[in-house]
């Protein structure tokens, strides 16, 4: 039990008392402390997973103490000790340690280490204040808190401009989404009368049955919350529409995009959906719309991810892509399996933006894939970590995208008709995947070096950086073979305990749809590697030949050109003319300046009876005392 | 034969009243003035309580009338030494130019 409770409390301690011994001590005790903190709650986190997996104990809740009083009840603050909570914390708080460590080396040569590390541990405190919460409200301030974190480490540098709007477009948009997640939660209490959500799971067929009307459309409670829990969940994890944030938040350092843009906050949209994969299940009109979403992502974020010139973009349009797998594999049912996702990729992830990181480092600060190039003779340890992250994306055999990814295409067939189609469109996004991936390793660590930075002067990272990138490559080698068969395998009914929901249904696919994405998938990586590797003359004919298409991936599909017209522009524009015209003309004109000036006037007139000579005062009180007397004997007399 | 009556004593006391009030605020120049107005007004008063008392055959006017004069006494040197000490620090005790009360 203590056990579990520190999970929550070291974290919290880490975020307080990180910036005062920042102050008293130095930096470095700063850092080594938070790291040292999170690291220790990382190892407790899997000591407590793989005593939960060992003993026969139900999911249950442990409350640390009471909130706020609702309806005669109290609101905990409580960890819900379950397999799906359990799972997330180990990944969470592994990856945070190992980007504490990292970030140690990366930040060396920033001013404001000692304020990057408590944010580092603020976002690691509210990410575990969402993932252990038992109701929606704890869940809620989890869920802005991460975005609070996010909006601070993606402004890092608030020098730079670049980087206060990207973090200010981050917010905005969750925000936008997030009133989605809060009118979900709204609802789910409305009509459930509880904040728990295993109470509200529980009356799920209540839910369903009670009819509702929301503008002009019947439907059921239960479709409604549930949409806007995945509208929630959309903004949160950078899904369709919702995307264009992820990208720009690469602006905050490597260490940020690792751990906040890859491997945990985005994905707790995909945890809300699997934490209420019971609701979800319920009506048939969700998990088709978390399909098309989530195929629809998947698909613009790799073809944007192609020609991406950025090294981050292009792991920051991956990251979208996958994440709209794990959607994926959300909308057909196989909630575990996109939890399994989940957890793989956050390791493989994470490696590859940690990995990028160091390349960024060792070149000095230089991001455009076009000015690298042959960085393999001098970074020789960061390169074969990118490859090993590059295996693990693609799903080269027995490493951990090959187990999770294989599941998610084998799950389409979990829809009987269209099944095959699914299968194959994901097939195509794998391949693609492969493609942008492998395109990034040539044309980053192989081929020519084309940058203006001094060849010679390029270096490898030293091992403070490394160790982080060895312990995650062990992650994306192993983790994929290690959850196989307790998140989806045999074992599968034993781990979750009724946590998620699980399907059932045994697939019907044949062998000749592996054979074929698996041949996709290689055919792809050939291709990558006869065009960047060998015949680079020829990538120029091709982008001369399909210079349409070629722009249009390379501006994202213009998202952020149609966003900026028709929605950022008349807002501003309509901002504006309230401000300029309704504001200062008429409103500041007329009431505040308006009273103030009319005081002052009444004021100067009033300071010309004033002369400041004391005759004048006598003269006024006797004449007005002379005055008051006779109109007093006046009256008294008549 | 004219025989005085405390009808003059009274037509005295506000005669001498009436100067020192168009004393104060007549008068523009000096600071001196203004004590000796006041000074004046306190005695119409005095007048006023010594007749009272010899018409009405009482001695409590008189006794207030010493009272009186003793705070006269006491006033005429307090404005007297406020006077030397704003001679001091302005140098000149021109009534005119004595209006800070303005600002």
């Amino acid at each position: 039990m203590f056990f579990y409770k520190s999970l929550f409390f070291i974290p919290l301690l880490s975020t307080v008392i990180t910036y005062p011994v920042g102050l008293f001590l130095n930096d470095r005790a700063s850092q080594i402390l938070s790291s040292s903190l999170i690291s220790i709650s990382a190892f407790i986190s899997w000591y407590c997973l793989f005593n939960f997996i060992n003993s026969d104990l139900d999911p249950f809740l442990l409350p640390i103490f009471d909130w706020i009083l609702i309806s005669g009840s109290y609101l905990n603050w409580g960890v819900a000790v379950n397999p799906l909570t359990l799972l997330m914390l180990t990944l969470v708080l592994t990856v945070s340690a190992l980007v504490h460590i990292y970030s140690i080396e990366y930040m060396s040569h920033d001013k404001s280490k000692n304020r990057f590390m408590v944010y580092l541990s603020l976002f690691t405190f509210c990410m575990v204040a969402l993932v252990v919460s038992d109701n929606i409200v704890q869940l809620f301030f989890g869920w802005e808190g991460v975005g609070l974190a996010s909006y601070l480490l993606i402004g890092f540098w608030h020098h730079k401009k670049s980087a206060n709007n990207a973090a200010i477009k981050a917010f905005i948009v969750n925000r936008i989404a997030d009133f989605g997640f809060l009118i979900g939660i709204s609802l789910l209490y409305i009509y459930s009368d509880s904040l728990s959500i295993a109470d509200i799971i529980s009356s799920k067929e209540f839910l369903k049955s009670t009819p509702i009307n929301f503008i002009f459309i019947e439907t059921d409670v239960l479709t409604l919350s549930c949409f806007f829990l995945f509208i929630g969940a959309m903004g949160k994890s950078a899904q369709f529409g919702f995307h264009t944030w992820l990208p720009d938040a690469m602006e905050g350092p490597t260490p940020v995009s690792a751990l906040i843009h890859a491997a945990t906050m985005v994905t707790a949209g995909v945890f809300l959906t699997v934490r209420f994969s019971e609701l979800m299940v319920m009506s048939d009109f969700i998990l088709n719309f978390i399909l098309v979403i989530g195929l629809i992502t998947a698909f613009f974020a790799a073809s944007v991810a192609l020609f991406q010139k950025d090294i981050k973009k292009v792991i920051a349009y991956s990251t979208c892509s996958q994440l709209g797998f794990m959607f994926v594999a959300c909308g057909l049912g196989a909630f575990n399996v996109a939890i399994f996702h989940l957890i793989t990729h956050g390791y493989f992830k994470a490696l590859l933006f940690l990995s990028s990181g160091s390349v960024i480092h060792g070149v000095h600060d230089e991001q455009d894939m076009d000015k690298m190039g042959n960085l393999f003779p001098k970074m020789k340890i960061t390169s074969i970590v990118m490859w090993i992250g590059t295996l693990a994306i693609v799903g080269f055999p027995f490493m951990s995208g090959y187990y999770s990814k294989d599941l998610i295409l084998n799950a389409s067939f979990n829809l009987y008709e269209l099944g095959s189609l699914v299968y194959i469109l994901l097939a195509i996004i794998s391949a693609m995947t492969a493609f942008y991936s492998f395109r990034l390793i040539f044309k980053v660590f192989h081929g020519k070096y084309n940058g203006s930075f001094d060849y010679e002067k390029i270096h490898e990272s030293n091992y403070v950086m490394l160790v982080p990138l060895f312990i995650l490559s062990f992650g994306s080698i192993f983790a994929g073979y290690f959850f196989n068969e307790i998140l989806s395998g045999n074992y599968s009914f034993d781990f979750w305990r009724g946590v998620i929901f699980l399907s059932q249904d045994e697939h019907h696919y044949s062998s000749i749809y592996t054979v074929l994405s698996k041949s996709m998938i290689t055919f792809a990586i050939v291709l990558c590697i006869y065009l960047y590797g060998f015949h680079l003359d020829k990538i120029a004919k091709l982008k001369k030949q399909f210079i349409g298409s070629y722009n249009f991936l390379l501006n994202k599909w213009f998202f952020d050109e149609f966003y900026n017209n028709y929605i950022v522009k008349p807002f501003y524009d309509s901002g504006i003319f309230l401000w300029k015209k309704i504001d200062q003309r008429l409103i500041d004109r007329f009431i505040p300046n308006g009273s103030a000036l009319l005081v002052s006037k009444i004021s100067i007139f009033c300071k010309k009876i004033q002369t400041g000579f004391i005759f004048d005062y006598t003269f006024v009180i006797i004449a007005g005392f002379t005055l008051f007397i006779t109109i007093i004997f006046y009256f008294a007399v008549v | 034969m004219l025989s005085i009556t405390y009808n003059h004593f009274f037509i005295l006391s506000v005669i001498l009243f009436v100067i020192g009030c168009l004393g104060l605020f007549l008068n523009r120049r000096n600071m001196i003035l203004i004590l000796m107005c006041i000074e004046i007004i306190l005695l119409a008063a005095n007048i006023n309580f010594v007749s009272a008392s010899i018409f009405l055959n009482n001695l409590d006017g008189q006794i207030f009338s010493i009272f009186i004069l003793t705070i006269a006494a006491a006033e005429a040197a307090i404005g007297l030494a406020i006077l030397v000490v704003y001679f001091r620090n302005n140098g000149e005790i021109d009534i005119t130019k004595i209006n800070e009360l303005k600002d």
